[in-house]
């Protein structure tokens, strides 16, 4: 038990310190490294946790970044309180989702299906939405950056990292709390056998259901952020698929349902991404393609030679 | 709105949903033997329109003349797909099959873009731009031609499954995973074998389908997102359902097009889908398991 806690220390010292260290190319990937890695925790809850696969997460952080963005386009209304709209938007669209397809029995394969659909649904939507401008997107004002204006989410590079720095530790240390709480017991048992949990008196209804809620909400965040991060908003970008699987990629390649993989995962995953582009910049090679041939090649050899992701195996090593 | 312009926009869209059944057909069958989603489907349609685009482009080979070698191509592909690589993943979890396949799809789309740059490409031949003249109706020749070879494609697969001895077996593999191996089959090698069949499949429906439209790399996840549509609205599994899924979407993506706006057209087949999945989650044909 002392071992996980001092290297957690160890962690969470290194990346206050950080910012301290490196310029602003360093802080923003790592800023974006935690974005995935808050992300990647809250589509966990949902799949690590309760083993319902959702390939549609891009809704989320769409619905959230353009609740918020709408917002503060139109009315002038703030972050802090978009927030909340975000939030219970997107909770409302999950339980939809859940409700239709919990109540009608739908799981693995067609759930996951079900999940594209909607956010694909919503893409199309939002394209034909002239309130949000359409597929020539929405553009948030660009002001002040060298001062931290907490209440209107605008300030430098800095105020963004240490925002995601607080969202992913609480994000850590929410799912740390709930994997040993009743509910995390609750969803380990739908995701292993939900017929046996059934059994046991669990309403699994009622329980995917919270898991459903609770991620979109924690997506919905991401969303804001994103929103008031990138300032500019396009349907084709954000609701689309490969949103959705940048989303999954840092739990699955981190490990499934363990604390620390959806973290692991978006550090390797960012930097190897990043690290590709600099090698290939540095060879001189500029074919277009050749980056995203590369990343899938490495996720091709990650998916056959480290089936439960990378995390599982070091935490062995390091016996934690 | 004019009657016969409803009429002709329909007939368009039944010839193109074959087209796009036939290629439904190929995740269907292998969905429903190998119980493996082909997240990289979409995108070996890809590969397949711009196989026929380049042997055009290089020796003038028409794409109905291009379907023999291109499939060919694709089913020793697809039997080495799932030989080598899928089959150790049959017994993993979905989400672990779904990354290996996204990984594929991934590697696909960029090598087109790698290879052939991000500008559209087409073939361009006599006949697509005559039309066959059936009473009110003006079927494009291309747009016809291509109905049929999806059609004789899907048939062939039909009686593929219907009356050889290999057929059956890859049904039985279907059915009863377990009771296969008992009596004796080589599982493994017709799961690579329905792999390679499904492959072929998505490779004529390539060759056709780049008549009908110009082919660039992002149409790829397009594409596999359609005949997940297809193949749920029409009953995974069922080999009928597919192609009655793709004529449905076909027509449904025509009808938006004339009615309310081109962009628009997806939504419905995806609409289409929330509703078969709330409705009727074993599809239209499909079979309740």
């Amino acid at each position: 038990m002392k071992r996980p806690l001092v290297l957690l220390a160890l962690l969470a010292a290194f990346l206050v310190a950080l910012p301290a260290f490196v310029g602003p190319y360093v802080l923003s990937v790592a800023t974006l490294i935690l974005y995935f890695a808050y992300t990647g925790q809250a589509w966990n809850v949902m799949m690590g946790f309760a083993g319902q696969l959702s390939l549609g997460h891009s809704l989320y952080v769409g619905v959230g970044a353009y609740a918020a963005g709408a917002l503060f386009y139109h009315y002038g209304i703030g972050p802090w309180a978009g927030l909340w709209v975000a939030i219970a938007l997107c909770v409302a669209f999950g339980l939809v989702i859940g409700f239709l397809a919990f109540r009608f029995g739908i799981s693995g394969v067609y759930f996951a299906l079900l999940t594209i659909a909607f956010a694909e649904f919503t893409r199309i939507g939002f394209d034909h939405l002239a309130w949000t401008g359409g597929p020539g997107g929405m553009f948030l004002k660009v002001e002040q950056r060298e001062t931290w204006d907490l209440a209107n989410f605008r300030g430098p590079p800095l105020m963004y990292y240490y925002t995601m720095l607080v969202l992913a530790a609480g994000a850590f240390a929410l799912c740390a709390a709930l994997m040993r709480s009743r509910a995390g017991y609750y969803w380990q048992a739908i995701r292993e056998n939900e017929e046996a949990a059934q059994a046991l008196g669990i309403h699994t209804f009622r329980w995917k259901m919270a898991a459903v809620a609770l991620s979109a909400a924690m997506t919905a965040v991401s969303g804001v952020f994103f929103a008031f991060y990138y300032n500019n908003l396009f349907p084709e970008q954000i609701f689309h698929i490969s949103r959705s699987i940048e989303i999954i990629l840092g739990p699955i390649i981190g490990g499934l349902g363990t604390l620390f993989g959806p973290i692991l995962g978006a550090a390797v995953l960012t930097v190897l991404s990043d690290g590709i582009t600099e090698l290939l910049a540095a060879l001189g090679v500029e074919i277009p393609g050749i980056k995203q041939v590369f990343y899938g090649l490495l996720l091709l050899v990650v998916v056959i030679f480290l089936p439960h992701g990378i995390w599982p195996p070091i935490a062995r090593k390091l016996r934690l | 709105m004019d009657a016969s312009l409803v009429a002709n926009v329909v007939a368009a869209g039944v010839l193109t949903g074959l087209v796009y059944g036939l290629m439904a057909l190929g995740l269907s069958v292998i969905f429903g033997v190998v119980r493996v989603v082909n997240f990289a489907h979409g995108e070996m349609m890809t590969v397949a329109m711009y196989a026929a685009a380049a042997l055009f482009a290089a020796w003038g080979l028409d794409p109905f003349l291009a379907m023999a070698p291109v499939a060919l191509a694709f089913f020793v592909f697809g039997y080495l797909l799932q030989a080598g690589l899928i089959n150790p993943f049959i017994t993993r979890p979905e989400h672990s099959q779904f990354m290996l396949l996204v990984a594929v799809a991934i590697i696909m789309v960029n090598a087109l873009l790698m290879i052939f740059g991000p500008d559209a490409r087409n073939v361009q031949v006599d006949y697509q731009l005559e039309s066959f003249e059936i009473g009110p109706l003006l079927l494009d020749k291309a747009r016809a031609y291509a109905a049929a070879a999806a059609l004789a494609g899907a048939a062939a697969l039909f009686a593929f499954f219907r009356f050889t001895l290999t057929g059956k077996a890859i049904r039985a593999c279907a059915d009863n995973w377990l009771g296969a191996k008992v009596v004796g089959l080589n599982v493994k090698r017709l799961y690579a074998l329905t792999f390679g069949l499904g492959a072929a499949c998505v490779a004529v429906a390539g060759c056709a389908m780049v008549l009908l439209v110009d082919v660039t790399p992002p149409l790829g996840p397009y594409y596999t997102l359609l005949a997940f549509v297809i193949v749920i609205v029409g009953g995974l599994g069922s080999m009928g359902g597919a192609l009655l899924g793709g004529v449905l979407i076909g027509v449904s993506e025509a009808l938006a097009g004339l009615f309310i706006t081109p962009s628009a057209k997806s939504m419905f087949s995806f609409g289409l889908l929330i509703l078969v999945l709330l409705l009727r989650p074993q599809g239209l044909l499909g079979q309740r398991t």
